[in-house]
């Protein structure tokens, strides 16, 4: 089942076909929303906490309401959790932990990353496959102990650190990359409309994040442009100040407008970071989700390859110790059947990634044209405003400079 | 000196952008490509007239004639733009009206509206630089070279006697031109000329730096002509007009002029026989100072400026003129803010330059991903996303286009402000003037009164004496002879400040005048002009806005 993003908020999702308010249905309905970041702790380990609230009248759910508080890692654990558990399935991708100390705690920051958040747990709760998961359950409705106890029993077993993460990325990416570059392993699907997906995943990547770097660099002008458009109106108000009379009024004037249209500008800039370049990032994490599936369908193949490989071997061996009438044969019949189950399950593992990325894929793309078309939307309605509001601020003026014409 | 040329302005002009378009095609759905040389012929934004940024080789979006398999962007982009639509054109004349009025002496000259009393015109322009050797080089084979400038003018003005004519001059020749009309005007607010510029001449490119010259020395003798005094002089006329060599020297001719001591200034003052012949040397009086060669002139006037600042007497007379100290005090408040305006409006410029930039940029990652999704299309979600990233991607590149014909029109408003830092100058040098005309005035006085003193203390030392001081008597007639011409030269130095003063208060009175107007103008056409562009980028994105309408958040 698609979602369709255009019925609702960015914010905010009613997966079911009714509303929630909708007085005589029923519907189920499942409604999560991260807010109200908090600061907790002092020092090396201050960190922020973010409000989880979910709206749900399905049984298995504490309803109507329940609101918990998380933090990141939290969020890490879902992701880590329903990584392994739905090979297959493109997860949401989570922002990015910050780098930079300093910015950690910027309002810009925590505001980008809170919104992040909650784009991830909604497209969760809206997926058909992974709203099901009880890894969401435990992570929408546990109290904050139970939710660190599930947290760190994950170090050691499932947990991969960013660090390992990466380095799968990058090591499927050499893999696949490869593939693609037609250096080939003995490992290949050799399936031709496979490749030109994966060709296709790594490009849109690519072109994706240049989109997305000038973007960043756009709010950055606005800002500068900003600034400067300030600075100039003080300045010219100053210079007005020397003339005096009618001019210099009139010079007062474009330094008090230039002052609200640099108002205007940091606004715009800042409507445009969350708008239009957010969205822009989020799809390149998503195309890197992607390339994670990408690698865990790789490992797959090659798991079912190597069993099947082993089954021949192993059935060869097999066949030589029944001629041979050996005491072992028995022994090697039972591994021989373990193995062959084994590989049925291996291939039957592969055979659902398959079919799930298949399905996938369509979601994926109706996802992005309706996601990415909402911020097509913003950008251009935003920059509209702006241009508007510029265009009427300096034509009121133009009726004072009538009157100090000689 | 000319240190505000428009050297941070003009380079927004070459908005050199290094994007590759060449390996860029747009899918089939575009019209076959146009040749890439040419600029667009519809394109509103390119043709009109007083648009004059270059959109042929530094326009980005246009792939230079040069490469090879040209693509279909310059006419993608054509086929994107709108016809003229009614709000464009009447936003055009109302710019060109109030901007381009002056055009009387080219739209870049004067600082000062061209008289609008006269019919009169004055039209000067400078071209064809030509290497020549110079003369007198006979020691040094090859010898050295200069450069000359055509001067070609156009007039009906009655002071000169033709309507056209041409002349040849050197750099020497202006810098004499320039000597001379500070002479003859002083207290005139009168425009600097350009920069020696020794440093550059040898570290830019020769045609660089000729060319710079050449358009300097155009936009000097421009303002020069803008100027309704100093249009009608006799040094300029000569400069224009005189066919041959240039004969307006310095007056000052080194070998009379010997230091000899004492008879330097008293020569000057005397008005006796003088090495020059000819020309009355009261005159001479009313000259400033030449350096180097009345040093014993300026030794005086430099004790008298030390004594009015540090001895302890009361000078002989101070200035008293509130209302001209008010003034000054004004315009040097008005200076102050005039060079912070300026600074601030040249980071304005680049900002817009830069987001005009970025947006250009953010389109062109559209248009390749647009170009992407498009051929890889498997779903219909797909291509139904394509075609919102090419509508994006087309106002991107237009927003970016009218950023920067914004910006280049913004330069050209701006510019007024340059201008009139350059007056500020011409105006200090009027003020100097006046100073040293005063100058001179209270350094006679001084002589007069320490004259007076020797008279006094001669005949008190003579009167105790009986029968009388042959020697001493003698003396004093000789003293009260210098009284006498001192006296005289007195009433000339005086003519000279008050005659200073007035030009001054003339001149005062243009600038307020002409200030008013200038910068009314200035400002009108800043503001129509970010108006105007606004509005149209408001309407690219609202057409966008419009088409992505069925994606908004309900």
């Amino acid at each position: 089942m698609i979602t369709t993003v255009n019925a609702q908020q960015r914010s905010g999702s009613s997966p079911m076909a009714q509303s929630p308010r909708s007085p005589s249905s029923q519907a189920p309905y499942l409604t999560v929303s991260v807010s109200d970041p908090a600061k907790m702790g002092n020092g090396v380990q201050a960190y922020i906490s973010y409000k989880v609230i979910t709206k749900s009248n399905l049984p298995e759910y504490d309803g109507p309401e329940k609101i918990v508080i998380r933090r990141y890692s939290d969020f890490v654990w879902l992701r880590d959790r329903l990584f392994e558990k739905y090979k297959g399935v493109f997860i949401p991708p989570l922002p990015e932990k910050s780098t930079v100390e300093k910015f950690r705690f910027s309002a810009e920051f925590i505001e980008m990353r809170r919104q992040a958040l909650d784009v991830f747990v909604n497209r969760i709760a809206s997926h058909h496959e992974l709203r099901q998961s009880d890894d969401l359950r435990t992570f929408l409705q546990v109290d904050e102990q139970t939710m660190e106890r599930a947290r760190s029993m994950e170090i050691g077993i499932f947990k991969k650190k960013p660090a390992d993460l990466m380095q799968i990325f990058k090591d499927v990416q050499s893999k696949v990359s490869d593939v693609v570059l037609g250096k080939e392993k003995p490992v290949d699907e050799s399936n031709p409309e496979y490749e030109k997906l994966k060709n296709y995943i790594f490009q849109l990547e690519d072109h994706l994040a240049e989109a997305q770097k000038h973007a960043y660099r756009l709010v950055k002008r606005h800002r500068e442009l900003g600034l400067s458009l300030s600075e100039f109106g003080k300045a010219v108000k100053l210079l007005g100040d020397c003339e005096g009379n009618a001019l210099g009024k009139a010079f007062s004037e474009l330094g008090a407008k230039s002052e609200i249209l640099s108002i205007k500008l940091q606004r715009e800039a800042q409507h445009l970071l969350m708008n239009f370049e957010e969205p822009l990032k989020d799809y390149v994490r998503a195309v890197q989700s992607i390339k994670a599936t990408i690698a865990e369908r790789a490992n797959a193949f090659r798991h079912h390859c190597e069993l099947a490989e082993t089954i021949k071997f192993k059935e060869i061996d097999m066949n030589k110790l029944r001629l041979m009438r050996s005491e072992k044969l028995a022994e090697a019949e039972r591994e021989y059947e373990e193995l062959k189950a084994d590989g049925a399950e291996a291939t039957r593992k592969f055979e659902r990634i398959v079919k799930l990325m298949n399905e996938e894929i369509i979601r994926f793309q109706e996802q992005k044209t309706l996601d990415l078309g909402v911020a097509f939307h913003e950008f251009a309605k935003g920059q509209a405003e702006l241009a508007k509001g510029i265009s009427e601020a300096w034509q009121s003026l133009l009726p004072k400079l009538e009157s100090c014409s000689s | 000196m000319m240190g505000y040329e428009n050297q941070g302005y003009e380079e927004a002009h070459l908005y050199a952008s290094k994007e590759q378009m060449a390996s860029i095609v747009l899918a089939d759905d575009f019209s076959p490509p146009s040749d890439g040389s040419k600029s667009f012929p519809d394109d509103p934004l390119s043709s009109s007239q007083f648009v004059d940024i270059p959109t042929n080789d530094t326009d980005p979006l246009q792939p230079s004639p040069s490469k090879q398999a040209l693509n279909p962007s310059p006419s993608t982009i054509h086929s994107i733009l709108d016809p003229p639509s009614y709000a464009e054109a009447v936003f055009r004349s109302f710019d060109f009206d109030s901007v381009d009025s002056g055009d009387m002496n080219g739209q870049d000259g004067s600082a000062l509206a061209s008289p609008s009393s006269s019919s009169y015109y004055l039209k000067i322009s400078v071209s064809d630089p030509q290497r020549e050797l110079e003369q007198s080089a006979s020691l040094v084979p090859g010898g050295s070279s200069y450069f000359t400038y055509l001067i070609t003018t156009f007039t009906n003005m009655p002071e000169f006697s033709g309507t056209e004519f041409n002349v040849r001059r050197r750099f020497k020749d202006v810098v004499a031109l320039s000597d001379r009309l500070a002479e003859s005007y002083r207290g005139y607010f009168i425009p600097l000329r350009p920069d020696k510029s020794v440093v550059e001449s040898q570290v830019m490119q020769k045609n660089e730096f000729v060319e710079q010259r050449r358009a300097a020395l155009e936009k000097y003798l421009r303002r020069l002509a803008a100027h309704p005094v100093i249009r009608k002089s006799e040094e300029l006329r000569v400069f224009l007009e005189a066919s041959g060599k240039m004969t307006l020297v310095r007056t000052t001719d080194v070998a009379s002029r010997m230091l000899d001591g004492a008879a330097r200034l008293p020569k000057q003052l005397l008005g006796g026989k003088s090495l020059d012949g000819g020309a009355s040397n009261m005159s001479e009086v009313t000259q400033p100072t030449k350096g180097g060669r009345d040093l014993l002139r300026i030794f005086k006037e430099l004790k008298q400026s030390v004594a009015n600042d540090w001895g302890g007497a009361k000078p002989p007379i101070v200035e008293d003129d509130k209302e001209f100290f008010e003034k000054k005090a004004k315009l040097q408040d008005f200076e102050q803010q005039l060079i912070n305006v300026s600074q601030q409006a040249e980071s304005l410029v680049k900002a817009q330059q830069d987001i005009g930039e970025t947006m250009g940029q953010l389109g062109l990652a559209f248009v390749k991903l647009t170009k992407f999704e498009t051929e890889e299309a498997i779903y219909d979600s797909q291509r139904a996303c394509a075609a919102d990233m090419k509508n994006v991607a087309t106002a991107a590149v237009k927003a970016s286009r009218l950023y920067r014909e914004l910006n280049a029109q913004t330069v050209k408003h701006l510019d007024k402000l340059h201008e009139y830092l350059g007056m500020m100058l011409a105006v200090n040098n009027a003020f100097s003037d006046r100073s040293s005309a005063f100058l001179t005035v209270q350094t006679l006085l001084s002589d007069l009164s320490s004259l007076h003193s020797r008279i006094e203390k001669l005949e008190a030392a003579s009167s105790k004496i009986f029968g009388g001081d042959s020697s001493r008597i003698r003396k004093i007639e000789e003293l009260r002879e210098t009284v006498r011409v001192t006296e005289e030269a007195k009433t000339c130095a005086i003519r000279e400040y008050e005659r200073v003063k007035e030009n001054n208060r003339n001149e005062l009175e243009r600038l307020d005048k002409e200030r008013h107007d200038d910068f009314v103008n200035m400002l009108k056409g800043f503001i129509v002009n970010q108006a105007g562009y606004a509005e149209k980028m408001a309407s690219v994105w609202e057409t966008v806005a419009e088409e992505t309408s069925g994606y908004a958040k309900k």
